[in-house]
């Protein structure tokens, strides 16, 4: 029988005896991020929220891809391990199945995430490995300076789509919950508050767990996410999914729910037309994650309505769990394994 | 009636026939049979890559090569003295490599106008005169098996299919080799369906009889165990070897196996044999593509677990860039290249060694990896235990090349005492290596090895961040310095070549020889089997064979210089000796033929006494 551990995502890491602190995760190296890139705030967050963790130190890993955001392990003081393009799914999946002790932390860009290393994320989060996956996405090719990502709308122009870009994005939160990823959240770099509660509850649950983060690159694609931070727009636009709670969002005469849909999906209503029954509850941990889907389409087409906060949380035994009991199994039926034994298995035969 | 019996010294048997026939699983149990019995042998199946052929079809033909001997023997054997042909394609596919005077026992049954056709025979060749040079016997082996079976209560598609065991009875009959093991292992295959268990057993024993009392066969034949070095045999194939190699690895290593893997012929068999032995601490898995199972391995490696990843030609080209990042890193690694005919798809049944390059150089960036070949099936045990020493001694990633030949022909094999398998286990860091006593310097080098510590996570105080930037040395920091640049490619280049490889040794009976065959990898069997006969001609010859292709042996210029001619053969285009020439300024002699199969050992006497007769 499989332990259940869901919930308990820190339960095998071993606990640090003594408090920590910011300065215990900062590690020597000088951040070389453009000044004003949303990386620093989202570096800011991590550091300052794993002390509260309380993990040892020594067994917290981040492996990350190329680009930008991939630079993040040398400026924490923990194992790290910066790979290589789009691998860091792959490469973290060896090292969280063998050792279900660590917590290992995926960083990757929407491009490292949702181009070269596309097949390697969603395979680590159908299997369900023990990782935290933070997706930057800036919409942008950021370190090769600024050619159009996956997650980039249809007609950017950047300098490889002088006349604008022709592929349709990828929505990630919509791209993990087609895995059928048991974690799935979106949040932002700006909101320090939301994006730590959001890493905590990743941090907690045992799994793979996806974190979409709004980041925004000054340099090759500055303000993609004002809409979402300026005071006068943000509100109105944010939807801030909470396990339990209707979900609601505006404010004043343009407070607004969000409902089932007749066509099987999920729709805006003004709030004012619709009775207190008819609205959503968030409904995190629904095992049938198609309210989760059709919620991640609400920012279609285009950054109309966008939800942050946890869209999925759901119990489903870990791949490294899983990997080690067939160990335990294995080794309780037989017993340990005997080299001489397995080479000597088999036909065989003596001359003297 | 009592039969004669004919001692031999040395049989080449041949089972071919339709996919469907059941051809590799006739062979492996004769083989059985002939290892229980202790003859040497040396085995070659040939399958096609297509899972079922159309049935009758000579893409469809299978076939098993058997050699056994009462002495040691080196090769699956050039030409078959038997060729059991279980239809006319079979026959069509093989009559080619048959000697004049060869036994052909075939299945007269499939000689039917329809099956003719397929392959194109106007008349029946059992029948017309054009198998005359060969002994021809022509058994009708699916009526026969299906007469024996007539009391059971199956159905006739599986009394046809038993012919295989008929066919398996005669042979066995006809070599008189032991049937017991079979027996049982009819009896363990079939456990869930006893009715088939006991009709293959009847069919297998059918054919038993039907050689002793049919006029067909006047003579039966015998041929003495092998006098081999004492100790405990076993019969294994390479890709068995090398699985059983890499868990010995482990064990000896006190470290636990992961393996990431990806589906591929003809390496899969590894990824299956490992998935078998978790009480061993191995974990095996499957990975989404080629790059995930090399970068699962060494993700586990930098947890400190044997990281190991297995795979064929195609393979290894998506791996490049993640084994140049464990040569950044420097990490232990084992990558096991089976390789097979290429280049893209190729041929994927067929052997070959045209990896030898990609092996050394197939990376962007100056990015050395220490390469190993295995010589003979057995060897695969040995030097997947060598690879895994290198890797962990150095730190760093490990090509060992093994091929379609070794990876499914077999040999018997003396299974090593565990005492005699040496310790490779290494040390992980666990104390601050700087001066000041509390810094950790990921790439500060042992002095005699160059190999950086290895701190695994969860160490306390050793945290650190690796990667593929050039790092400082020492320190480990991202450096874009452009003589730290230049000493770090100078440091990885020097802790390769710096590796502790054995001498290469040299077989020169008289000590007199001016002519030196080399080889490397799996040409040792049909490489020192047509030395040997270029021996018994009166010639003299020396040979060598290389198992460590980086770093050569420190030895291998003053031995190449110290010959007039030096002949490399090799299944590739000249890959060994483009190394040779540019390392040694020696004018080696290639020979090379890419056929998808071994070398005969016939064709490379010849060669060799070409070499010394020309001037
Ligand atoms: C195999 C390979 N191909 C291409 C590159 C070049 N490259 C580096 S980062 C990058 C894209 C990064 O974009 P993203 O993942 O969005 O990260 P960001 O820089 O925006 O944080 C590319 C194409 C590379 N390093 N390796
Ligand atoms: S290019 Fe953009 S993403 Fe990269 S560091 Fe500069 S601002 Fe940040
Ligand atoms: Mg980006």
């Amino acid at each position: 029988m499989t332990d259940n551990l869901n919930g308990k995502g820190l339960a095998l890491i071993p606990r640090a005896e003594t408090k920590q602190s910011l300065k215990d995760f900062k590690s020597d190296q000088e951040v070389r991020w453009c000044p004003g890139c949303g990386d620093y705030a989202i570096l800011a967050a991590v550091q300052s929220f794993l002390p509260e963790l309380g993990l040892k130190r020594e067994n917290i890993v981040f492996v990350s891809g190329i680009g930008c955001s991939s630079r993040f392990p040398y400026y924490l003081n923990t194992y790290g391990m910066h790979s290589i393009h789009g691998r860091a799914p792959a490469i973290a999946t060896g090292l969280a199945a063998s050792r279900p002790d660590l917590s290992v932390w995926v960083i990757t860009g929407d491009g490292d995430a949702l181009s070269i290393g596309g097949n390697h994320l969603i395979h680590a989060l159908r299997r369900n490995v023990n990782l935290n996956i933070l997706l930057f996405n800036n919409r942008i090719y950021g370190l090769t300076k600024g050619q159009y990502s996956p997650t980039s709308e249809i007609g950017k122009i950047t300098k490889s789509t002088p006349m604008g870009s022709l592929d349709k994005p990828f929505n990630p939160v919509s791209l993990a919950l087609g895995a059928e990823a048991s974690f799935v959240a979106r949040t932002i770099d700006s909101d320090r508050k939301h994006l730590q509660s959001v890493l905590r509850q990743a941090a907690e649950h045992r799994g793979a767990s996806l974190v979409e983060i709004y980041q925004n690159c000054n340099i090759f694609n500055d303000g993609a996410f004002d809409t979402l931070k300026d005071p006068s727009t943000r509100d109105e636009i944010t939807i801030r999914l909470e396990h339990g709670q209707p979900i609601v969002f505006g404010t004043g005469d343009n407070e607004r729910a969000v409902r089932l849909s007749p066509t099987g999906g999920v729709e805006v209503v003004r709030r004012a037309e619709v009775a207190d029954s008819e609205i959503l509850v968030h409904d995190a941990h629904n095992p049938d994650p198609s309210v989760a889907f059709a919620l991640s389409r609400l920012d279609e087409p285009a950054f109309e309505h966008v939800p942050i906060g946890v869209f999925r949380s759901v119990d489903r035994p870990s791949y490294d769990q899983l990997m080690n009991e067939q160990v335990q199994t294995a080794t309780a039926d037989k017993g340990p394994g005997d080299l001489a034994e397995l080479l000597h298995g088999g036909d065989t035969w003596t001359i003297r | 009636m009592t039969k004669q019996v004919q001692q031999l010294d040395r049989v080449i048997i041949r089972f071919a026939g339709d996919s469907g026939d059941g051809m590799q699983l006739t062979g492996d149990r004769f083989t059985a049979e002939t290892a229980q019995f202790g003859n040497d042998l040396s085995t070659l199946p040939n399958f096609p890559a297509e899972i079922r052929a159309p049935a009758g079809t000579l893409p469809g033909v299978s076939s098993f090569q058997l050699h056994f001997a009462d002495h040691d023997i080196l090769t699956p054997g050039d030409a078959p003295n038997v060729l059991v042909a279980m239809n006319p394609a079979a026959l069509k596919a093989n009559l080619a490599d048959l000697p004049r005077g060869a036994d052909i026992i075939a299945n007269t049954d499939e000689f039917t106008k329809r099956n003719l056709a397929k392959v194109g025979y106007d008349a029946n060749p059992l029948e017309d005169d054009s198998l005359k040079e060969w002994r021809l016997h022509a058994v009708p082996l699916t009526s026969l098996t299906v007469r024996a079976l007539e009391g059971f209560d199956i159905s006739k598609k599986d009394a046809e299919r038993a012919k295989n065991m008929f066919a398996l009875g005669l042979l066995s009959w006809l070599y008189n080799r032991p049937t017991e093991g079979t027996i049982k292992f009819l009896e363990t295959k079939f456990a869930r369906k006893p009715e088939i268990a006991k009709a293959n057993i009847a069919a297998f024993q059918a054919g038993w009889n039907y050689g002793e009392t049919t006029e067909s066969f006047s003579v039966s034949y015998e041929v003495k165990p092998a006098t081999l070095p004492p100790g405990t045999y076993r019969n294994i194939s390479g890709n068995q070897a090398l699985a059983y190699g890499l868990i010995a690895a482990s064990v000896q290593a006190k470290l636990p196996l992961f393996l990431g893997s990806y589906p591929i012929t003809p390496a899969s068999d590894i990824l299956h044999e490992l998935s078998k032995h978790k009480r061993f601490g191995v974990r095996t898995f499957q990975a989404e593509d080629e790059i995930a199972g090399v970068g699962a391995a060494l993700g586990a490696a930098f947890g400190g677990s044997l990281g190991v990843t297995t795979t064929s030609g195609p393979g290894i080209a998506l791996k490049s860039e993640t084994i140049g990042l464990a040569v950044a890193t420097e990490l232990p690694l084992i990558i096991v290249d089976v390789q097979r005919a290429g280049p893209s798809t190729g041929m994927p049944t067929k052997t070959e060694q045209t990896d030898l390059l990609i092996a050394m150089f197939g990376r962007n960036g100056e990015s050395p990896v220490p390469v190993l070949a295995a010589a003979t099936p057995s060897d695969c045990f040995t030097m997947a235990i060598e690879a895994a020493r290198i890797a962990l001694k150095y730190r760093t990633p490990v090509m060992l090349l093994s091929d379609g030949y070794l990876a499914n022909g077999s040999e018997p094999w003396r299974i090593p005492e565990i005492s005699e398998l040496p310790d490779i286990s290494v040390p992980f860091a666990t104390e601050p290596n700087g001066d000041d006593g509390t810094t950790y310097l990921p790439f500060k080098r042992d002095p005699e090895t160059l190999a950086r510590p290895w701190a695994v996570p969860g160490t306390p105080g050793l945290e650190h961040r690796i990667g593929g930037i050039e790092k400082a040395d020492g320190a480990g920091n991202i450096s874009y310095d452009p003589d730290n640049h230049d000493r770090m490619v100078r440091l990885r280049q020097a802790k390769i070549d710096g590796i502790d490889v054995p001498d290469l040794t040299v077989d020169d009976p008289d000590g007199d020889a001016r002519v030196l065959v080399l080889g490397w990898g799996s040409t040792y069997g049909p490489i020192a089997a047509a030395v040997r006969r270029a021996r018994a001609a009166g010639h003299k010859v020396a040979q060598a064979h290389l198992r460590h292709l980086n770093p050569l042996p420190a030895n291998t210029g003053e031995v190449l210089r110290s010959y007039d001619k030096v002949l490399l053969p090799e299944i590739n285009l000249g890959q060994l000796a483009m190394l040779l020439r540019a390392r040694y300024l020696v004018d080696v002699i290639s020979y090379n033929r890419v056929r998808g199969l071994p070398f005969k050992a016939a064709e490379l006497a010849a060669v060799i006494q070409d070499v010394i007769e020309s001037d």
